[in-house]
């Protein structure tokens, strides 16, 4: 069952998501999921009508024969936030998540070029860097709910310890 | 996890879900709350898995890979799975009427006592489809003959099936011009395989039109076998009165559950439960008697054919057993949940299977021969007579639901009922259909589906049709569920009946919704439909009927074979939840606009069941008007009674 996330949990911040990558089979359920919430209908079929088809900030790559979830990790150090030359990037000061203010952003993608992760990606349509927002319109993640074995994990980096050491 | 009412709009089954959720069973519910969000890939149809470089998927939202390894793209993978799903679907409905066909060989042959030629009009009738010489020769001699012939036609590698020809000249014309007139059943099934192959088929469209020739070989063959020729050896049925619903179980009987999909074995339990020995089993164990039920299309079967009493439809199946009062389910082939194994397993139920091609981890089989039929017949129900001694008393909650129902119409008996015993004809309701008393017919027909609230879609749609003055003819699961609503007896389904088909009804004596049968039934709707147009007055081509059909709640994907049959023979047909081809804007699009131009029948897709009944109203409307039909009789009237009202209140 994919580990589901309170909304008093989430408001209370702290909360980043990992991925147990022993249990990835780099089925890319995260990518669907993740392109349908950042949709307008946020319905899949409906989805791939839209005239803009939306994109997905979550992206499963192989790395040497393994499944690699790349995303946001919301670094506490963001070299994205240091980079950023509008003020576009920017650390929510209560939950420590890396934001992206769009009206701000001019799509000059120095993010993209210092990220370590690879994790920002580009809009070409509005000009504009995209990103893991931790679905703003929803109470939990729409890609940890989307993960059919549990692989994506939501919670504290001590939680998520536990739980990995755990299942060894 | 979602309530009881909300899973189901059947009474009897929220009692049980409540049961089940109280006890903390899992059902078909739950899993699927378990097992969503299910995977996009899947739900588009955009994943292939048919060769060792794969698996490949394509990026629905053009960002990522558009083609395979093999460069296949959306369009491609999208037909091919869609041809295998229809090849699977007629590869069960024609292995059912190849058994179909090997039990009336054997019984022609007289190597079964069992089973005998009871309907022998009948088998004048099809033996004259397959030029066989009726007259003068034994019943058996006949049916020897026919078995052989329709045990040809699986394997028939040249030509056209002859079953076919049945379908209207006009039609078959269309089909020879397109090339998908199926030559063998089984051949259409494999070549289905060949081109979904690594690396042969990849033109979505043509890729379809075969789908279409492996589908017709089933609609017009393999499931018209398995009618024609079960009508022939257990008798056609008549019209007959039964009753449905959990509520048919009997707390003081043992209560055995036949599902599956073949009358074969389930004929032999009917007679076996009124065996003397067995009766006399079960009251030494202190029950009152031995109480046949069904489930699923075995149910329709037995229903149509004796009135044997249906305890559900496909969703049913696991809240029977959460009853506790079922001693025995015995199952063959086809739509049998494999949670059943261990759900049986928290209560006495015992659970058998007698088919060698589908048999379940840790379950009893029996296997089913016709040589002996009777006697495993007898086999198999006196070890649920034997269960009975197990059966906790404190454990059975039986629902007090059921209700009654008139099955047993075929597209014969129509004739007699329409036109009487001297002059058995089509013309009234070809006439009721001209004059607008009757919009149009539907067939609405599939299966159940826990995504959509059970039983809701196939209620709903079916009263919004009737209401609009369209005649409902029902198989399957879709028949077992209206069936539940009181919609198949004339009583209190008329009172829900537009005034025009309401007449038509109470002259006839017939409910507006007629029960025709099992799922390989649907044949029969196929040769009602050419018998009206044979009749006259309603234009050339199948494709101009007044017609439309629906499978709302559909889950199998003998239902996707169904469907391109259906459509195949022009007629417009909904489906209640998307098939999977959505990832393919081209596929989509042919299936659900461009064929029509092409074949004449198109599919739609609309989950909402009063959205749907009104696009088959709207289809009905637009044939009536290229006809050039009268008007509907009563809606002006009910026009004009609104505008004197205004004008009255004005």
């Amino acid at each position: 069952m994919p580990t589901k996330t309170s909304k008093k949990n989430k408001a209370a911040g702290k909360i980043k998501i990992f991925c147990d990558l022993r249990k990835c089979t780099g089925c890319k359920s995260c990518e669907i999921a993740c392109a349908v919430e950042h949709s307008f209908s946020k319905d899949l079929v409906k989805a791939l009508r839209e005239s803009v088809p939306p994109t997905k900030r979550v992206r499963i790559r192989d790395s040497f024969g393994r499944a690699v979830r790349i995303s946001c990790q919301h670094c506490e150090e963001a070299p994205c936030v240091a980079a950023c030359m509008s003020g576009a990037m920017y650390k929510d000061p209560k939950t420590g998540a890396t934001k992206h203010d769009k009206d701000k952003c001019v799509g000059c993608w120095m993010c993209i070029m210092v990220c370590p992760f690879g994790a920002i990606v580009r809009s070409i349509e509005d000009k504009q860097a995209l990103k893991c927002d931790l679905c703003p319109d929803r109470d939990d993640y729409a890609c940890v709910i989307a993960c059919p074995t549990g692989a994506l994990f939501a919670g504290t980096p001590e939680e998520f310890k536990r739980k990995a050491e755990k299942k060894l | 996890m979602t309530k009881a009412k909300d899973r189901s709009i059947d009474k009897a089954s929220q009692q049980m879900l409540k049961r089940a959720e109280a006890e903390d069973k899992q059902l078909a519910w739950d899993r699927l709350e378990a097992m969503e969000p299910q995977c996009g890939f899947g739900t588009l149809g955009i994943c292939c898995k048919v060769c060792s470089m794969g698996p490949c998927r394509i990026d629905p939202f053009g960002d990522g890979p558009q083609e395979g390894v093999c460069g296949a793209n959306k369009d491609t993978i999208a037909a091919r799975n869609l041809l295998r799903h229809i090849a699977a679907g007629a590869a069960a409905h024609s292995d059912h009427g190849r058994d179909v066909a090997h039990t009336l060989l054997i019984a022609a042959e007289g190597k079964t006592h069992h089973y005998g030629i009871i309907d022998e009009k009948k088998l004048h009738d099809i033996a004259r489809i397959y030029d066989i010489k009726t007259e003068g020769r034994s019943k058996e001699d006949i049916a020897k003959d026919l078995a052989h012939a329709a045990l040809a036609e699986f394997g028939n590698q040249e030509g056209e099936l002859k079953m076919i020809a049945r379908a209207p000249e006009s039609r078959k014309k269309v089909w020879r011009k397109l090339g998908v007139m199926p030559r063998g059943i089984d051949r259409e099934i494999v070549e289905s395989m060949h081109r979904v192959n690594m690396g042969v088929d990849a033109d979505y469209k043509n890729v379809i039109n075969h789908g279409i020739r492996c589908s017709l070989g089933d609609g017009w063959g393999g499931s018209m076998i398995a009618t024609d020729l079960q009508d022939i050896m257990l008798g056609s049925p008549k019209p007959v009165r039964a009753k449905v619903n959990l509520g048919v179980l009997k707390e003081d009987q043992v209560n055995i559950i036949v599902h599956g999909h073949e009358p074969t074995l389930s004929e032999m339990a009917v007679k076996a439960a009124k065996d003397p020995e067995l009766l006399a089993l079960a009251q030494k164990y202190g029950a009152k008697g031995i109480n046949i039920a069904g489930m699923c299309c075995t149910a329709n079967e037995i229903l149509m054919r004796h009135g044997v009493p249906v305890a559900g439809d496909f969703l049913q199946q696991e809240l029977a057993i959460v009853t506790g009062a079922v001693e025995l389910m015995m199952v063959d082939v086809q739509c049998i949940m494999p949670a059943l194994s261990s759900l049986a397993t928290c209560f006495h139920t015992k659970l058998v299977t007698t088919s060698y091609k589908a048999k379940y981890p840790g379950v009893e089989h029996i296997q089913f021969n016709e040589e002996e039929a009777y006697e495993i017949a007898c086999k198999i129900i006196r070890m649920g007579v034997e269960n009975f001694k197990k059966r906790k008393k404190e454990r059975v909650d039986i629902p007090k639901y059921e209700m009654d129902l008139v099955a047993g119409f075929t597209a014969e008996y129509v004739f007699h009922m329409l036109g009487g015993k001297y002059r058995a004809t089509y013309r009234p309701l070809n006439d009721a259909i001209i004059s607008g008393r009757v919009r149009g017919v539907a067939g609405v027909v599939g299966c159940n589906n826990p995504k959509i609230k059970h039983d809701w879609a196939h209620i709903e749609m079916v009263k919004e049709l009737i209401k609009h003055d369209v005649l409902v003819l029902q198989t399957g699961c879709s028949a077992i569920a209206c069936a539940k609503a009181g919609l198949m007896t004339p009583g209190d389904a008329l009172k829900l009946t537009g005034p025009g088909l309401r007449e038509v009804c109470e002259a006839v004596g017939i409910p507006p919704v007629l029960h025709l049968g099992s799922c390989v039934d649907n044949s029969r709707i196929l040769i009602a439909a050419s018998e009206v147009l044979k009749e006259g007055g309603l234009g050339g081509d199948l494709c101009d009927l007044p017609a439309a059909g629906a499978a709302p709640e559909w889950m199998s994907e003998k239902a996707i074979t169904i469907g391109f049959y259906v459509i195949a023979s022009g007629i417009f047909t909904v489906f209640g939840g998307d098939m999977p081809v959505k990832g393919s804007e081209n596929v989509t699009r042919y299936i659900t606009e461009e064929l029509d131009s092409i074949i004449g029948g198109k599919f739609a897709f609309e989950a909402d069941p009063i959205k749907a009944a009104h696009m088959m109203i709207d289809h009905i409307n637009k044939k009536r008007a290229a006809l050039k039909l009268n008007p509907m009789m009563y809606e002006p009237a009910k026009k004009e009674a609104k505008e004197e009202a205004t004008a009255g209140a004005n």
